[in-house]
């Protein structure tokens, strides 16, 4: 009976949360199929003129959607990147002790706090000297700075929860060690690798500050390009809240991807 | 518990991280320090001044309103996130299409762009035109984000729990689940009370992930930029006006970059000290907690 009961309590606390989370993404929406005229002259609940020509305008005119395409470039590279190079570190970090290695793992996350505002300056002129401004390739290096120190952190925790019997018991058999890496230890760890990319790809898509300096045209992300919404002719609120129901979609079917991963799965020992 | 084999082979392995994050990181930084330590009269003539900025930046009475909002606004974004994020992770489904729903709904707020989010409450708590506000001045609040700073700050507080609270209920949840059910069943037949389970079991297994999420709330929340600055512009007068945003005012505003990278500096020592006190104190609380389970 008081199992029930609790059961009870937890939805209702549950959907109370749920509604908050969703009432601003209502609102949001609600925008995107309004006119610019009613979101600022009234308040209404549900669109009085219903309106498809918000999204109409995104899809038809390239500067906008290939802002996505951009996002979607550079995310992707970055994502592939942060996971490739932060496997073998998190393996290293799991598996062994060298010198520094705490340092290091330290030293990493450091790189997480370092306030943006001012180093985009430095940034802009590293890149510029190094050519690559303006490239998909410079947002993604660039976005490295904050995804592979939590690429590496969330990795070396799902790893440090697999046994290392099993790395010597595969040693034994005769496995090479890129070979029982990836038959072997990534089955064991996917989901780690599913939470991680979620992670990466979650960061680098709402960045805005660096992917803005280090592009203009050819690389123009989908975040910055929203930011024309702003002019003198005062805010286009119609467009911008239709381009960020947009944004949400391809983050949303990532996590729908990573969802068995993060409900299940971890059956070994601690995250 | 195996003790793990000391191995400097294992620096080849980190090596690509290295020179990843060297890339984008070491050189920007020693640009800022150059910075620091002269007056940039213009892009060819350059003096070297030494700990002038330093002093300047650390004697600088703004700045320390600045830092100590700063401190208040993070406090309270732990205080409410972390218990909140655990509570939700608690009462989130386990297993069905609900469990998949629910994870998706609440991730939605972190993938939406920050200047979006800044944007849509802006919108949002208007009183004439938005849901928040208006429903607030039909409860009779005489609620304006815009020229009350209490109403601004809570504004601002209230925007950052709806964004951010979900990627701790995310880790916590991920942590939840890797508990195997065998403790469970432990505790079901000690009789154990709710609150045991969750201070004994609970809370001790998902302490790696929890530190995680309390040091990524701490540094993102001190780094809080493009939000506030959509939304209330560091105003009104100067309540939401957060490190990050007057940094950006000193740096982009007056262009004066000597000072504005000592600042820099000196905010990046500010939460690399925060972080590593906090970072030190959960790992021994983690620790000592092992220590008191196995006696």
């Amino acid at each position: 009976m008081l199992n029930k009961q609790n059961l009870g309590i937890k939805r209702i606390g549950l959907s109370l949360y749920l509604l908050f989370a969703l009432l601003p993404i209502y609102w949001m929406v609600n925008m995107s199929f309004k006119t610019n005229n009613e979101i600022v002259s009234s308040f209404t609940l549900l669109p009085l003129n219903f309106t498809w020509d918000n999204y109409i305008t995104i899809f038809t005119d390239p500067s906008w959607y290939m802002g996505y395409v951009n996002s979607l470039i550079y995310v992707a590279m970055n994502t592939v990147i942060s996971l490739s190079v932060a496997l073998p570190a998190a393996y290293a970090f799991s598996r062994y002790r060298f010198i520094g290695d705490k340092h290091v793992f330290f030293w990493l996350l450091t790189n997480r706090m370092t306030p943006p505002a001012v180093f985009l300056l430095p940034f802009f002129q590293l890149y510029t000297t190094a050519g690559l401004m303006d490239t998909h390739i410079a947002v993604a290096l660039a976005h490295l700075i904050f995804n592979v120190p939590l690429a590496v952190w969330i990795l070396e925790g799902f790893m440090s929860g697999i046994p290392r019997e099993i790395d010597e018991t595969a040693y034994v058999d005769g496995y090479s060690f890129p070979k029982f890496f990836v038959r072997i230890f990534l089955p064991l760890i996917k989901a780690g690798v599913g939470v991680a990319a979620f992670f990466c790809f979650m960061f680098s898509w709402v960045e805005l500050l660096l992917a803005r300096t280090l592009t203009s045209v050819d690389a123009k992300p989908i975040v910055a390009t929203m930011t024309r919404t702003v002019s003198a002719s005062g805010m286009d609120w119609a467009t911008l809240a239709a381009a960020g129901v947009l944004t949400i979609i391809p983050g949303a079917i990532v996590i729908w991807f990573v969802r068995n991963y993060i409900a299940k799965g971890f059956a070994m020992g601690r995250v | 518990m195996m003790q793990k084999p000391y191995n400097n082979a294992a620096w080849w392995l980190i090596l690509p991280v290295l020179i990843c994050v060297a890339f984008s990181s070491i050189l920007p930084l020693m640009t800022v320090v150059n910075y620091s330590v002269q007056d940039i009269i213009s892009p060819d003539r350059r003096v070297f001044v030494g700990t002038e900025w330093f002093v300047e930046t650390m004697r600088d009475s703004e700045l320390h309103s600045a830092l100590w909002r700063q401190i208040k606004f993070s406090f309270w974004v732990l205080a409410i996130e972390i218990p909140l994020g655990i509570a939700i992770a608690l009462c989130m489904p386990v297993t069905g299409w609900r469990a998949s729903a629910t994870l998706v709904v609440v991730a939605l707020s972190l993938l939406i762009p920050w200047n979006v989010v800044g944007t849509i409450w802006q919108i949002f708590g208007r009183s004439d035109i938005g849901l928040l506000g208006a429903s607030l001045l039909y409860l009779g609040i005489d609620y304006s984000y815009t020229s009350n700073p209490l109403h601004a700050w809570l504004t601002v507080l209230i925007m950052d729990v709806w964004h951010w609270t979900p990627l701790v209920a995310l880790l916590a949840y991920a942590g939840l689940r890797s508990i195997p059910d065998a403790y469970y069943h432990a505790a079901q037949i000690d009789g154990a009370s709710k609150w045991a389970v969750f201070r004994y079991i609970q809370l001790p297994k998902m302490q790696s992930v929890l530190v995680i999420g309390v040091l990524l709330r701490l540094m993102d929340s001190f780094m809080i930029y493009t939000e506030p600055f959509v939304l209330t512009g560091g105003g009104p007068g100067n309540s939401t006006t957060f490190l990050s945003q007057y940094l950006t005012q000193k740096a982009v505003g007056q262009f004066d970059l000597g000072p504005a990278a000592a600042f820099s500096l000196v905010y990046f020592l500010i939460i690399l000290l925060m972080c590593y006190v906090l970072y030190n104190w959960m790992q021994n609380t983690g620790a000592a907690n092992k220590d008191s389970q196995h006696a």
